[in-house]
């Protein structure tokens, strides 16, 4: 993996827009037919298809990992390298390779790749799904594959007609020449016999017929209808259901346990100590269902070793944090801010966000089958290759002996995307344990989760505490912006730590901040402090305190300069030749008829922060009601380069709005007392409802460059936007996420 | 051994009296597009039916409905308005993650079966109880709009 690349990927880089484009090592690029259930085309591991093919590209392939197949009824299956968990990459990546390879979208099926080299991600080199990136990565790598698999049945088709491959055309799964007519899975054994082009020309925006036009999701109807299969829906003859007794606290470990009333239960299996994440343990109870289950870890009867395990209290850290403010220990951005001593006045403060979980709608799970040297997995995985090496590792298997194969997900949110594999290896622990234990009376078991193991079981957004002081003089230019963050870095101690901390700094803790889009004369300085909570990526991960801090700070000093907010941020982004912010902004603005009259007792706000290469700026018509924001218009300017599938990227947006807006919600915040999550459900942890949701309208600034993200870019800006309106309206700042409105 | 009528059919299901519908249909019965969310009637997730009325089955025991009709996701679309829900839920490509929409389903076909046109209060009020953590609701709403029009 390459720093730098990754670096680039993230910030957002400017893509190649060449329409002739060379293709990846041809050992890569292989073609096969497959029999069984028709003829098929299948490429196999275009492991590298992007420039710089990754160094450490297996040099044996193993079984066929195709991207596409032709099937006998000129239906085209194609694998999507990634998870679909609502971001629709199960419907955006076949679009790309269905449009070059000029099949009818009605033509077109998916499904999701099992774990393989070849549905890593062509630039990070793991297989993953996170940082925004399935359709930023993999925009060339599937418009290549399905070029070159249509230059083939091309070639395949002018063989046979003995006619110039220039003749032929091809169009909704045909190739034709003359009076020459084949259909793709006429021709997909022919193709599998042509030498792989050493170059492919991809279709210029114009030519388009699929990108850029709304598709439904592939699986809409099979949703609506309750056939769609998630991994929580895996059922297998003989399959048990596994609960786990986690520890009251992170870390903690089992002193001694009774599970005779536990073991009387009707239908419950076994039940037995496993070691658990971050070196504790629990108690495994395997059932023939979750009820049954349930009803046994409900019974049962647990001593924990006192001493062992976290003991982290919200209001000490609160004040631990607020010291290690006073002495940051690392500095980021060093520019001077001696300045500061001439100013008239200073505005900010201290901001601080809570913990926050996932929650996604399905609660974490995954199925395992042990054989002797061999298991298969299924789970709605984000990190498919290090899950797979951290289950094997587990069982005492190699990687390749493990078959992960990937089902939806109800959600994730960054929750399925861990590097330590949490509750995977505790999967697997059972699993393990219940093989050996019952020999050959064991079969598949399904450890679940229950949403209260959910809501508990860590991984959160961190905590932060940000300061900032910006000093002003007296016509409000700025003189010195010094800012203070202290947080958990996420990534220290994971594989990521290599090229995501840079001298001690976490990047994923300052994007948002160091980037100074509004060339602020800033200082940056942070502290990293070490907390006995696991902490995790949680959707657009530091960008959803690091966008309420900036969007609302520049508000802040706009009207102590006596400008318009709006006005403010422009005259910056000009001057920093910032376009895509401005174009998103300009776009918000124009279309919520911003800074026109409200109704009493309303106010505008606006935000616009960019992430993962897009930018999205908000326009929110705010009251207050009962004490709450309600939020009554919101508009979206977004700038995401060429949109694949405008009406996905439209539910992305008006759904990441909803998400980010929990934020600012009271109820949505995880504290802990003495080591204690002191939330377990959604009648304590409360994402909105739709009494509390709004609807977006979304607008896109028009492109054609190479796609940037669009799972997350949507989350950052909503909340400070918000938070700006209810300024106006109250003349006072919140600086704390959930919001603490005045009763 | 319990008798129930899911979807018009008489299924006899071997699990404790006390059993949620919930895990009697998932993981008795296999049927598994009623969804777990939550285990406590906070989520919406597991809603079905009973006797037409939109009910969480995460915490309705398995005798307590014997003798009563039971709809669930598998099963609403046999009647016009749980199949115009659908529809309008498919035009309207409601679902991001699509795990909570069986039960946004059935609660939007208990809503259309007794209000024939509903306000966006009336709507709020019967869709309260149904979680989204992809944040659909915008669809959602606009897709009970539209099935209420396609009904009328």
């Amino acid at each position: 993996m390459d720093a730098d690349r990754i670096a680039r990927c993230l910030s957002g880089a400017p893509h190649t827009r060449s329409r002739r484009v060379p293709l990846p090592r041809r050992d890569f690029l292989r073609l096969s037919a497959l029999a069984g259930g028709g003829l098929a085309i299948a490429w196999h591991a275009p492991l590298a298809l992007a420039e710089g093919a990754a160094p450490d590209a297996p040099k044996a392939l193993p079984d066929p990992q195709p991207f596409v197949h032709i099937l006998a009824d000129n239906t085209v299956e194609i694998t999507v390298n990634r998870l679909d968990f609502g971001q629709g990459a199960l419907t955006a990546l076949p679009m790309l390779l269905a449009e070059e390879l000029d099949v009818d979208w009605s033509q077109v099926k998916a499904g999701l790749a099992p774990a393989g080299d070849a549905y890593k991600d062509p630039l990070f080199g793991i297989q993953m799904t996170g940082g925004s990136n399935a359709v930023a990565h993999s925009w060339l790598q599937y418009r290549q594959v399905g070029a070159a698999t249509r230059a083939m049945l091309i070639a395949a088709a002018a063989e046979q007609w003995k006619v110039p491959v220039a003749s032929c055309t091809t169009g909704s799964g045909v190739v034709r020449s003359g009076s020459h007519k084949a259909t793709y899975a006429a021709l997909a054994e022919g193709a599998a016999r042509q030498p792989v082009p050493a170059t492919v020309t991809l279709k210029s925006p114009r030519q388009y017929r699929i990108i850029g036009k709304g598709k439904p999701r592939l699986d809409v109807a099979a949703g609506a209808t309750g056939k769609k299969k998630y991994g929580i829906d895996m059922r297998l003859p003989g399959m048990t259901v596994a609960l786990l007794q986690h520890a009251p606290v992170f870390g903690g470990q089992v002193a001694g346990f009774d599970a005779g009333r536990a073991l009387a239960v009707k239908g419950v299996r076994d039940i037995f100590q496993v070691p658990t994440d971050r070196g504790g343990s629990g108690i495994a109870i395997v059932a023939d269902g979750y009820w049954p289950a349930k009803q046994a870890r409900d019974l049962l009867q647990v001593t924990w070793k006192t001493g062992v395990g976290s003991t982290v209290s919200s209001d000490a850290l609160l004040a631990s944090f607020r010291d290690a403010a006073r002495q940051p220990a690392l500095t980021a951005i060093d520019r001077d801010v001696s300045g500061a001593a001439a100013a008239v006045r200073h505005v900010g403060g201290e901001y601080h966000f809570a913990y926050l979980a996932h929650a996604p709608m399905e609660p974490l799970n995954a199925t395992f089958e042990l054989k002797p040297g061999a298991a298969t997995v299924w789970a709605g995985s984000q990190f498919q290759t290090l899950d797979q090496a951290a289950i094997a590792q587990t069982l005492g298997l190699k990687p390749a002996q493990v078959n992960l194969i990937t089902l939806p997900a109800g959600g994730g949110f960054g929750r399925r995307a861990v590097p330590t594999s949490d509750y995977l290896r505790e999967g697997a622990a059972i699993a393990k344990a219940w093989y050996e234990r019952q020999g050959d009376k064991a079969g598949p078991v399904k450890l679940m989760w229950s949403r209260e193991d959910d809501i508990r079981g860590g991984y959160y957004r961190p905590a932060h505490l940000h300061t900032v002081d910006a000093a002003l003089d007296a016509d409000g230019k700025l003189l010195a912006w010094d800012h203070v963050i202290v947080g958990q870095s996420i990534v220290k101690g994971t594989p990521f730590e290599g090229f995501l901390v840079k001298n001690g700094i976490d990047g994923t803790m300052t994007e948002g901040v160091a980037e100074n889009v509004y060339g602020l004369p800033m200082r940056l300085r942070v502290t990293h402090p070490d907390v006995a909570v696991p902490v995790l990526w949680w959707r657009s991960v530091g960008n959803t305190h690091t966008a309420f801090v900036m969007e609302t700070m520049v508000d802040e000093v706009a009207h102590a300069a006596g400008t318009d907010p709006v006005a403010w941020r422009m005259a910056r982004f000009a001057a920093g030749g910032h376009e895509r912010h401005r174009a998103a902004l300009q776009l918000a603005v124009d279309k919520s008829g911003y800074g026109g009259k409200l109704p009493a007792g309303h106010a505008w706000g606006a935000a616009v922060h960019e992430s993962f290469g897009s930018v999205v700026a908000y326009v929110v018509d705010v009251s207050i009601v009962d004490g709450r924001p309600k939020v009554h218009r919101a508009t979206a300017g977004v700038h995401a380069n060429q949109i694949v599938n405008p009406l996905a990227a439209e539910a992305q947006v008006q759904g990441a709005a909803i998400f980010g807006f929990a934020m600012t919600q009271p109820g949505f915040e995880i504290t802990l007392k003495d080591g204690v999550v002191q939330q377990s459900q959604f009648t304590d942890f409360t994402p909105p409802r739709m009494t509390e949701a709004f609807a977006v309208a979304v607008h896109f600034v028009p492109s054609d460059e190479a796609p940037t993200g669009l799972g997350e870019p949507g989350v950052p800006a909503i909340a400070p936007a918000v938070a700006n309106a209810l300024a106006a309206l109250t003349g006072k700042r919140l600086r704390t996420l959930p919001l603490e409105l005045p009763a | 051994m319990t008798t129930l009528n899911i979807n018009g059919e008489l299924l006899r299901v071997d699990a404790d009296p006390s059993t949620p519908v919930l895990w009697a249909l998932r993981d008795v019965l296999g049927m598994t597009g009623t969804k777990y969310g939550c285990g406590i009637a906070a989520c919406g997730a597991c809603t079905v039916h009973v006797n037409g009325q939109p009910t969480r089955s995460c915490v309705t025991p398995i005798s307590a409905v014997v003798g009563q009709k039971i709809t669930t996701i598998e099963g609403v679309g046999s009647g016009p308005v749980g199949k115009a829900v659908q529809a309008a839920w498919i035009a309207h490509d409601v679902a991001q993650c699509g795990y909570c929409q069986s039960g946004q389903i059935m609660s939007a076909t208990g809503l259309l079966e007794s209000n024939k046109k509903p306000t966006d209060a009336d709507i709020e009020a019967a869709m309260a109880g149904n979680l989204c953590r992809c944040g659909t609701y915008q669809r959602i709403r606009a897709a009970i709009h539209d099935a209420a029009r396609t009904l009328a």
